[in-house]
């Protein structure tokens, strides 16, 4: 049944390479970023949640 | 830094606070339908004899429940509470938030007064009528604005990776909403369809992938990358490793929706695209897992004392587990398997149970005593709750599975006569029912424990006192920030805006991939010439049978295997869905396929059948009907659902809608006087004539000869 699909969809192989080609461009672009990133960036960053003095529920 | 520049500012923690009471009550009262929907499968006569609470219409009041109620409610205090504090600003707007909650909790309301009266869609986890439809939208909008609101405000520069996930979720929910919530209204709480047959399938099950997706993971991943940090005490396991979780896990998951939908009658490309990103899915989400219990490294020996710490290892372990699971279901072979089984409800348990059960408690205990200012009342009655909700969810989960294997073997099984051994669907289903007890006793346990955690909530906030406003300062934003060099990944953070719109198109790119040939070409549904439109009658009778929500336990679906085309006759065909709106495929079978089950019985079979299953299948776990013998069917929306039809293409003659009642009586008074013939006497006007129409209409179709039948 498949083909009757894809036949009756013009240009429909190009739908999914199109989007994979964006995908992995996307993604390897994020990647590279990730790995160049400046570590100071990084503490910045993953410190954000500990910011505050509430990590004790009770304040005496 | 210049003390001059520090501004304060006041963190609302009532908003918190209502969402997080909101988050345990409705919690509560979902687990409480769960466990009577559960005991209604082992024992029928638990649906009080009544139809609001039939296992058809508690099933979707249940699963609205404990996804939209418990865990909307959670996402919505986790992030009232973690966003302000992870941008230095309190939420944008107070009233907005205020409609926000109050209209969530109406809309909740709304869904549990509609649904058990059987005003329902039946499309699995988006049930409510069309009003209720524009109410969440306007509702979620709100939502969305007022995250946006306060990223404008923000003091923070960059935005933390768990702010990511919530803005990804805010936005792709409402796609998800929207697009497959189109439908036309006919009466206040009566719509069809916009899409039918195969659209329709597969417009929900992208929808029913994605809510699971972007309403159950993505939210709380958010709220895992926030909490789990805090709660430990220690930074995140690697930052880096969440940056690429999120894009990959946004950008994968789109793609995945149609695995819910192998072996029917959905086109094969759109089956095998499911299940390869189904499978590229793993790699994010045991990114994901792996970050949150690695985040934990040096800090075990606090796990072994704090409940906060418990449940969240367990949640993420159980995150792990489904979404390992997962990719497997959706690899053919084993989907063969798993599919319309119990397979499918241990695995959505592990996930709700576990993930985002265990994640939720695990923020409210950690968050309540710090919004009282005092500690918890009990850590002894949080352990306590602790092992009675992991027994519950073992309880759950491990009799699903042995259910869900021994009966595929059962239906599988041939005799050497080459014929089934096992051809009664319900000797398979008698088999299972001490399986289906054991669940029970699970989902009781893990109430059990939730009803715990209440009164801890309640004795810790009896001890403490509430603190409504948290103060808190930081440095203004430096209006011109322009630093040279910086990566552009990293200049994206700092324009919310610009983000949201991104993680959109990431989205969206998979969505319409997916969704855009099979809704704008028609033609990739092959008609089958004697496929017509449903009787007025018939037309009534399915729209009983969605009232009823027969769909939660009869599939329509005959798959292409030996074993079913064996039971129920000729497999499935796409183009026999095209007047099918809503499509009634059905994700489980409790009872058996109904897709052939057309003039297989006489009327007077179905008519016994309703009134007292037991009579006809002796063992059945159906509940029985009675009251559909002496109901009276209200037809006079008949003519406005008929043009409503009309409108959407379904080709009814001109002028259709003013004989519609005419036809209806006359295909009455034929199935009223087949039953009399069998000694049963029942006005014409009753809710079981139109119903055993329709029943005996379904897939009865192709079985007429005509010359252009494939």
């Amino acid at each position: 049944m498949y083909k009757e699909v894809l036949r009756s969809i013009e240009n429909i192989e190009i739908f999914p390479i199109i989007s994979l080609l964006i995908f992995v461009l996307f993604f390897l672009g994020v990647f590279l970023w990730v790995l160049r990133v400046p570590k100071s960036y990084v503490d910045h960053m993953s410190s954000l949640p500990m910011d505050e003095d509430d990590a004790k529920p009770h304040q005496s | 830094m210049n003390d001059a520049t520090l501004e304060r500012f006041h963190y609302d923690n009532k908003i918190v606070k209502y969402f997080g009471a909101a988050t345990i009550i409705w919690g509560v009262v979902g687990m409480l339908v769960g466990v009577i929907a559960a005991t209604q499968l082992f024992w029928p006569e638990a649906n009080l004899g009544n139809p609001y609470t039939t296992f058809g219409r508690i099933r979707p009041l249940h699963t609205n429940a404990v996804i939209f109620a418990f865990v909307g409610n959670a996402i919505f205090a986790g992030i009232y509470y973690s966003m302000p504090r992870l941008l230095k600003t309190p939420m944008w707007n107070k009233a907005l938030g205020w409609f926000h909650f109050w209209g969530w909790q109406l809309i909740i309301l709304s869904a549990a007064i509609t649904l058990p009266l059987g005003l329902t869609t039946s499309k699995e986890y988006a049930e409510l009528e069309w009003p209720i439809d524009i109410a969440i939208a306007l509702v979620w909008v709100a939502f969305g604005a007022n995250m946006i609101g306060t990223l404008i405000k923000r003091r923070e520069r960059h935005m933390y990776v768990a702010i990511w996930f919530y803005l990804a979720s805010f936005v792709t929910v409402a796609v998800l909403h929207i697009f497959n919530s189109l439908e036309l209204p006919v009466t206040f709480w009566k719509s069809y369809s916009a899409y039918a047959g195969v659209q329709d399938a597969l417009v929900q099950w992208w929808y029913g992938h994605n809510a699971v997706a972007f309403f159950l993971t993505t939210p709380f991943l958010g709220l895992m990358y926030y909490f789990l940090p805090k709660a430990a005490n220690r930074p995140v396991y690697s930052y880096k490793l969440s940056i690429v979780h999120f894009w990959s896990l946004i950008f994968i998951y789109m793609w995945a929706g149609p695995h819910h939908l192998l072996y029917t009658a959905l086109p094969e490309w759109a089956q095998v695209l499911g299940t390869i990103f189904s499978v590229m899915l793993i790699a994010p989400s045991w990114g994901g897992m792996v970050n949150g219990l690695l985040t934990l490294r040096g800090a075990w020996d606090k796990v072994r004392q704090d409940p906060v710490l418990k449940f969240m290892v367990v949640a993420v372990t159980a995150y792990g587990m489904s979404t390992f699971e997962g990719p497997m279901l959706s690899l053919k072979n084993v989907n063969a398997i798993a599919h319309y089984t119990d397979w499918i409800v241990a695995h959505v348990h592990i996930g709700g149970l576990g993930w985002n059960g265990f994640l939720t408690f695990g923020v409210l205990y950690w968050m309540w005593p710090r919004l009282f200012k005092t500690n918890i009342y009990s850590t002894k009655l949080a352990n306590t709750h602790f092992w009675i909700g992991t027994l519950g969810i073992i309880f759950y989960a491990l009799p699903m599975y042995v259910a869900a294997l021994t009966q595929f073997l059962m239906l599988k099984e041939f005799n050497d006569a080459g014929r089934l051994a096992y051809p009664n669907f319900l000797e398979t289903v008698i088999q299972i029912v001490p399986m289906y007890m054991l669940r029970a006793l699970g989902g009781l346990l893990y109430l059990a424990g939730a009803i715990i955690m209440i009164y801890n909530m309640w004795m810790t906030a009896k001890q403490g006192t509430f603190q409504e406003t948290e103060e808190d300062q930081a440095p203004a934003l430096a209006k011109a920030y322009n630093p040279a060099g910086e990566f552009w990944h990293r200049a994206w953070e700092r324009k919310p805006v610009f983000f949201t719109i991104l993680a959109t198109i990431a989205i969206a790119i998979g969505g319409v991939v997916e969704i855009i040939p099979t809704i704008l070409v028609k033609s990739n549904v092959p008609t089958i010439s004697s496929v017509k439109p449903y009787t007025p009658l018939e037309l009534e009778g399915r729209d009983l049978y969605i009232a009823n929500g027969c769909v939660g336990c009869h599939s329509q679906m005959i798959r292409p295997f030996r074993s079913e085309t064996e039971r129920y006759g000729e497999y499935s065909k796409a183009g026999e869905f095209v007047y099918d709106r809503p499509f009634l495929w059905g994700s489980k079978r409790t009872g058996p396929d109904l897709h052939r089950v057309g003039k297989k019985y006489p009327d007077s079979w179905h008519y016994h059948h309703m009134v007292d299953p037991r009579s006809m299948s002796p063992g059945s776990l159906m509940p029985p009907y009675p009251w559909m013998t002496t109901n009276e069917l209200d037809n006079s929306d008949l003519p406005a659902k008929i043009r409503t039809l009309q409108q959407l293409g379904v080709p009814y003659p001109e002028g259709f809608d003013e004989q519609a009642i005419a036809e209806y009586d006359k295909q009455a008074a034929q199935i009223v006087a087949n039953l009399k013939e069998a000694g049963v006497e029942v006005a014409s006007n009753t809710e079981i004539v139109a119903l055993i129409a329709y029943l005996q209409r379904l897939g009865t179709d192709i079985k007429q000869p005509t010359a252009s039948n494939p």
